[in-house]
């Protein structure tokens, strides 16, 4: 099974919503300095609500954070964060692309679009992460990356200040491991580590 | 949303034959993208496979215009990212006076809140009687949007706040009469426009520019195809001329970009070197 497969992973993309800032924070805080992933977030804001995360976020961290431009390249060791009001897509496995057109689940960024783009340019080397929500976004993407072989972690809804979207994504079947939102962090610190 | 509905060798198909019969090319606009459009006016028109999509394209002139019109997305509003905007007032408009006659390009300019928003700038600092500005999209029917002025009512309260970040000090609604639920922009700003289909892809430059707009276009290009339409924007403008493009857009990765300093790397506004 999916769940099991040891390897490179290649992507990490995390989605949330409504309370999920303090999770994705901790999250990013311990990152492990060596790894050979990607790491993407896609979280619900205000249109036009610029530099304020991207400034919490590389607080956190030591890793560089950039919040993406247009066919910007997906680079290892970064933290990439989808800008507000556009989508966030894979071109490919190298590039980046943004797409301005209609909201997905009243959302823009929708994590469904940029989770699915996830599970099409790179498949099972991807571990998907959604987290604490208002809303159904993020679910079927979720199922999009677990079909395509990738791992899938669900901030446990009982732990979540909302728990409507983690579970969403429970009833979909999407959810490989259900996990408590403080092991989240070391799960995916051990996940992305370089392999010696 | 499925994503996988339609297969990689039928998007190829699909755009051969629109390039072939009607000379759309759309081979080079960014692929993840397009797919999920293409995906979208499936689902949305409730079309079952490939086949009906490709055979109602072939075989329905109506459906074809319906089809180009879905496929490229055409988001907009009036003073979109507001800030750019009011650098363009103050930091921009005053180089501009100092021209006898002021000519802007709207390049993909979609149903023309941006050249109107454009318009009522150059009506506040007394430049308007001396401009032109020409606003330019593939599809025809934007144009004729464009043309009319015609905007719906229900988005002036946010065109309205728009106007007011953009560092707007009248009243916005007195550049329109409502109409039930429309809003009908006045003619003074409608005399300086000049509307024209025009496709990037494959028209060529047709004048020189003190200013050209080019804003959430390219994005939907691959990079091949974002450089060579940013080559055919940098022959349209003048030297010591203004490049805008959209907020997450940028010229760095092009080889044209040696000739640009950036005059607000924020507000991706350009101006070309001597
Ligand atoms: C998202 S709209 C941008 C509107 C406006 N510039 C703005 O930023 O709000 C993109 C526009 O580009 C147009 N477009 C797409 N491909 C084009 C092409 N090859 N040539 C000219 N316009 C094109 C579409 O028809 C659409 O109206």
């Amino acid at each position: 099974m999916a769940q099991t497969t040891v390897g490179i992973r290649t992507v990490l993309v995390v989605g949330g919503s409504a309370g999920s800032l303090d999770p994705v924070l901790q999250i990013v805080g311990a990152l492990p300095a060596d790894t050979d992933a990607a790491i993407v977030i896609v979280v619900h804001r205000k249109a036009g609500s610029d530099s304020i995360l991207s400034n919490l976020l590389a607080a956190k961290t030591s890793l560089p954070v950039k919040e993406v431009e247009d066919k910007d390249p997906v680079l290892t060791g970064h933290i990439f964060l989808a800008p507000p009001d556009y989508h966030l897509l894979f071109e490919n496995r190298n590039y980046f692309a943004l797409d301005a057109s209609e909201k997905i689940n009243y959302s823009r960024p929708s994590i469904d679009v940029t989770f699915e783009s996830a599970a099409a340019a790179f498949g099972s080397t991807v571990v998907g992460v959604l987290l604490s929500g208002a809303n159904a976004d993020g679910a079927e993407g979720l199922a999009a990356i677990r079909n395509a072989g990738g791992l899938t972690l669900v901030q446990d809804p009982a732990t979540a200040e909302v728990y409507y979207m983690p579970q969403q994504a429970i009833l979909l079947g999407a959810a490989g491991q259900v996990v408590h939102k403080d092991q989240l962090p070391a799960r995916l610190a051990a996940l992305l580590r370089r392999q010696p | 949303m499925d994503p996988n509905i339609i297969r990689e060798e039928e998007i190829e198909q699909l755009l051969a034959g629109l390039l072939d019969l009607y000379g759309y090319d759309f081979t080079n606009y960014a692929r993840a993208s397009l797919r999920r459009r293409i995906n979208r006016i499936m689902i949305v028109d409730k079309l079952p496979s490939f086949a009906e999509l490709f055979y109602k394209i072939k075989s329905d002139p109506a459906y074809l215009k319906h089809f180009v019109a879905e496929v490229t997305v055409n988001v907009t509003e009036m003073f979109r990212d507001p800030q750019v905007y009011a650098t363009i007032r103050r930091e921009v408009l005053p180089v501009l006076a100092t021209y006898p006659f002021i000519r802007i390009w709207h390049a993909g300019c979609a149903t023309g809140e941006e050249v109107y928003s454009m318009a009522i700038l150059l009506e506040e600092s007394g430049l308007l009687h001396k401009s032109l500005l020409y606003a330019t999209d593939l599809n025809h029917n934007m144009v004729e949007q464009v043309r009319s002025g015609i905007f719906p009512m229900r988005h002036m309260k946010q065109y309205s706040e728009n106007y007011i970040a953009a560092g707007g000090k009248q009243d916005f609604s007195q550049y329109y009469t409502a109409k039930y639920d429309r809003a009908v922009f006045s003619s003074t700003l409608r005399k300086k426009l000049i509307v024209a289909t025009h496709n990037l892809v494959s028209d060529s430059s047709f004048n020189e520019f003190q200013m050209i707009f080019c804003r959430n276009v390219l994005i939907y290009f691959d990079k091949t195809l974002q450089e060579k339409v940013l080559q055919l924007l940098d022959n349209s403008l003048e030297q010591r001329g203004f490049l805008v493009l959209g907020t997450k857009e940028n010229l760095r990765f092009s080889a044209i970009a040696p000739g640009y300093l950036p005059l607000a790397p924020k507000d991706k506004i350009w101006r070309k070197r001597q």
